[in-house]
């Protein structure tokens, strides 16, 4: 793969070209596919649009608006897929969605311990890190130390639930509404929602961090 | 359905060669089942170009950070949510 010459004396990673072996297999994969016929160039590419159109904007309205309606938010933790279709979102393909709200009792943080499941369809690619191996292993094993590393911590009597989506389901936290935000529209409030939020990795913004 | 939410249930400790989604953390460790979702196609012969079928039920159920770490260092109340298909729980007494 390298053919870089040590002439010098400083180490470094291999420059990269795009060819890791990750890479290189993804689209020997690809390739195959399209020529086997099970796929073609054009689903590929609708799938790739699909995926960066998603963004964490979709999550933050549904969370803004079970803040403001305690009806709605029933209906979400009941069946976020309904729930995202009242408000004209678009949940995704066949993945059930699960949203999990934290309290001032207890804490929700998002892993996928085996690879990287994700609600794309309403939080758009996941963070690198979320996809790391760091990540993936600490967050079960060491996750308030993870959670301080993000800046959050928990009280002692805050029960910490991490979720490990092994399987079909796609879990969403709901993030505990900051306080002195009574005075915010629904849009103002959505805005404090951040995707790290929505991970359970995070509390949302402060009003005052949004920039005006 | 075989599992009623609140119910005990181990985790098989069994090895698996093969694409399966239960995390190796978790293989004969007890916990509660917290909420029942639908059953979905079975990964493990999807995985091989099966069918996935029979359908397996999957369910949400959790551990208590300190049966599955030792030297977990957080709070005694946490616990480690994680979906498991239902032929890989046992009950558990």
């Amino acid at each position: 793969m390298s053919d870089h010459h040590h002439d010098h004396d400083h180490s470094h990673a291999p420059i990269s070209n795009g060819d890791e072996p990750l890479a290189a297999r993804t689209r020997a994969l690809e390739e195959l596919l399209v020529e086997r016929g099970v796929i073609t160039r054009d689903d590929v590419r609708r799938r790739i649009d699909w995926l960066v159109s998603r963004s964490p904007a979709d999550g933050a309205r549904l969370v803004a608006r079970a803040w403001v309606d305690p009806e709605f938010k029933h209906r979400l933790l009941d069946d976020a897929r309904t729930a995202a279709l009242e408000l004209g979102l678009d949940p995704g393909p066949s993945p059930v969605v699960v949203a999990l709200e934290n309290t001032e009792t207890v804490h929700h943080m998002v892993v996928c311990t085996l690879c990287s499941c994700y609600p794309k369809a309403l939080l758009g690619p996941p963070p690198d890190w979320y996809k790391s191996l760091p990540y993936r292993s600490r967050a079960v094993a060491d996750p308030r130390g993870v959670l301080a590393e993000f800046g959050v911590e928990l009280d002692g009597d805050v029960e910490l639930r991490v979720v490990d989506s092994t399987a079909d389901i796609r879990y969403l936290v709901i993030p505990r509404r900051p306080a002195r935000t009574d005075a915010l529209t629904e849009d103002e409030l959505a805005a404090i929602v951040t995707r790290d939020s929505m991970i359970g990795v995070a509390q949302p913004l402060a009003p005052t961090q949004v920039a005006a | 359905m075989r599992y009623r939410t609140g119910e005990s249930v181990r985790v098989a400790n069994r090895r698996h060669d093969g694409h399966h989604r239960t995390p190796g953390y978790l293989k004969g460790k007890i916990g509660i089942v917290e909420r029942s979702h639908p059953a979905f196609t079975n990964p493990e012969t999807r995985a091989y170009d099966g069918d996935g079928l029979p359908e397996q039920r999957l369910y949400l159920i959790s551990v208590s950070q300190r049966d599955l770490w030792p030297e977990y260092r957080g709070a005694a109340a946490d616990r480690l949510f994680v979906d498991v298909f239902e032929h890989w729980l046992e009950k558990a007494e």
